[in-house]
């Protein structure tokens, strides 16, 4: 039924853009591949080593990227074409990183996200199902049991951070065609409870803080991705847990783990289970199902 | 300084926080920067300093030692112990005194900068409020009745600055409705019908404008995006795109117009078509709920020549001072 690599994606010219006087944006495809985000990640490091004068903000997104820099100090042009030749020289497969594997507990089909989906039903496009309902029949899976077992089958590559302080966008690290997508709402929801798990388009979102959001809902986390005060353990460097190019493990728990978790959490006693690995791109694209595996021994 | 009274939104500000963006961190700090930096320059902070933005009602404030103040930004007919106090123009307060405002007449932001700053720890760089996690001004959060605020040391030449006022040509005219934008970014999703119906309708400011965006009300463009097989990722409706990034003061289209401001999200799933000039998002902050703005496209060069326009008038400014 599936690979068993990673296609590698031939990327089209990348369209440069210029967002009014002060941003340029760069689309290095309209498709989701691990080629475009790896590239999008690659480059965006190397422009922040090469500290070109006037740059303000480097933004790495799923496939794309995007730059704020001073007009007065940079043309936009001069640095579209700085751009252009730091795209020749980068090889994804030869970029590498450091990356941390996080285990992620997730209480599926919780009672809060539960609720908060059955307030907006007039915003789905099926009023009947739950969001878990829709994903799994749409994704042709026979039951949500089924549909759950795959998102917390495999691990997730977190491809991009944004939206609001700490939310990580993630991709499942498995071939295309186990790749799980799904429309979002029809109508934004004005509430989503934090650390709720969303899923919309090909990705897998941790809603740091309550507000609006329009991906379909799934569970909720009992760990923060966010802390503003920095006081666990884990946000001694940053007051947001995951960076772009980190590994995210999705396991399951139950109702008793996820409030004994809560406890810990809300003691600033909890220890975060994950550590240090170099990723290898080209591994992963040769073998994904033995490299996670390999990846997510350290989690052990 | 002690708040009296928050006003509707009042926060501490200044011109941003930098360097967080990849993070999901939007820059905050000032809508009117050009209001900002100027009432800084008034009473002899540098720009960077921290100023209190009032929207459409301004607070009332107590000072609790003589200080030397500055209202700039639009117009809530400011007045100190009941007597009218000149926009525009560094003033004296004497300690005790009350600086009271009305509805704003002409813009929505004013800001009040006193000599030596609002003088709050900054958090990652940046005293700016950014209420949606709480960080930064005062606790986080929009200011109240009772809130006390610590001024910082003013600058030697503070009390000289006295007087001193902004000539009225150099002052910006918030009844402008004309936004520059330079088109980009996602905008072959729309036909050459819609970028043409975006470009020639006039937009009214609806009532969920605000430092995260300004929605507007004009003609539907939900059917003026161009057909395509959704690409891999972005979900299947025509304004969904693999989720990407959006620079402040872009227009996001899913259905009405959005234009990010300051406090917006940094990125997600929709189609993003231009992006206002730099100077001008200044302008699009003083613009009313209501108001009706037409935007104009320019070509990037045009943009950068608007900018250094802008930039040339603060330097003038500021040496003038």
């Amino acid at each position: 039924m599936s690979d068993r690599t990673i296609t590698r994606q031939e990327l089209p010219s990348p369209r440069y853009e210029y967002g009014g006087d002060d941003w340029v944006f760069v689309e290095l495809d309209e498709a989701m591949s691990f080629d475009a985000n790896f590239k999008a990640q690659a480059i965006t490091q190397e422009i922040r080593q090469n500290s070109l004068e006037g740059l303000i903000e480097v933004a790495p997104s799923n496939a794309s990227y995007l730059i704020q820099f001073d007009p007065g100090v940079l043309h936009p042009d001069e640095l579209i074409d700085e751009l252009k030749s730091l795209e020749d020289e980068i090889d994804v497969s030869e970029y590498q990183w450091e990356a941390r594997v996080f285990d992620v507990p997730v209480f599926y089909d919780d009672p809060w996200t539960n609720e908060t989906l059955m307030d907006f039903r007039d915003r789905h496009q099926d009023p009947e199902s739950t969001d878990l309902e829709y994903s799994a029949e749409i994704n042709g899976f026979d039951s949500v049991e089924a549909f759950v077992d795959h998102h917390a089958g495999a691990p997730h590559m977190v491809t991009m951070i944004g939206f609001v302080p700490g939310l990580p966008f993630c991709f499942q690290m498995v071939p295309r065609d186990e790749q799980i997508e799904v429309p979002k709402y029809e109508q934004p929801r004005t509430a989503t409870p934090s650390r709720a798990i969303g899923f919309g388009g090909a990705f897998t979102a941790i809603y740091p803080v309550p507000g609006a959001g329009g991906y379909q809902l799934y569970g909720r986390t009992p760990v923060e991705v966010l802390d503003v005060d920095q006081e666990l353990s884990a946000f001694e460097e940053s007051m947001v847990l995951p960076n772009p190019g980190d590994i995210l493990n999705f396991r399951q728990i139950d109702r008793e783990e996820y409030d004994s978790i809560r406890e810990e959490i809300e003691d600033g006693t909890y220890e975060y289970n994950y550590d240090r690995v170099d990723f290898e791109p080209q591994a992963f694209f040769e073998d994904p199902r033995g490299y996670n595996e390999q990846l997510l021994e350290v989690l052990d | 300084m002690r708040i009296l009274d928050g006003g509707l939104v009042t926060t501490v500000q200044d011109t941003g926080r930098y360097g967080h963006y990849h993070i999901g961190m939007p820059p905050s700090g000032a809508m009117d920067q050009f209001a900002h930096k100027v009432g800084n320059w008034l009473v002899g902070n540098d720009e960077s300093d921290a100023t209190l933005e009032m929207t459409y009602t301004g607070a009332e404030v107590e000072f609790e030692e003589d200080v030397v103040f500055a209202v700039t930004g639009a117009d809530m007919d400011p007045s100190l112990e009941d007597e009218p106090v000149p926009t525009w123009t560094a003033v004296r307060a004497e300690a005790g005194d009350t600086l009271s405002f009305e509805f704003a007449t002409e813009g929505a932001r004013s800001y009040l900068a006193v000599a030596g700053g609002v003088d709050i720890e900054p958090v990652m760089g940046s005293r700016s409020t950014y209420t949606l996690i709480g960080i930064g001004g005062h606790e986080g959060r929009s200011l109240e009745g009772g809130d006390e605020l610590p001024i910082g040391e003013p600058a030697a030449d503070a009390d000289a600055m006295v007087d001193s006022s902004i000539d009225e040509e150099n002052r910006p005219d918030y009844s402008t409705n004309e936004i520059n934008v330079v088109m980009g970014l996602c905008d072959y999703r729309l036909t050459d019908e819609g970028r043409q119906r975006f470009i020639d309708a006039e937009w009214k400011v609806s009532d969920e404008a605000d430092r995260v965006g300004y929605r507007f009300e004009g003609p539907d463009i939900t059917d003026m995006f161009e057909e395509r097989e959704q690409p891999f990722g972005a979900g299947p409706d025509v304004t969904n795109v693999v989720d990407l990034g959006y620079p402040v003061g872009s227009i996001q289209m899913a259905g009405q117009p959005i234009i990010l401001m300051r406090d917006a999200v940094t990125g997600g799933g929709y189609v993003t078509v231009g992006t206002v000039v730099s100077p001008e998002r200044d302008a699009l902050a003083q613009c009313r709920t209501y108001s009706t703005v037409d935007f104009n496209a320019v070509d990037v060069e045009e943009a950068l020549e608007i900018r250094r326009a802008r930039d040339d008038l603060l330097e003038e400014i500021q040496e003038s001072l």
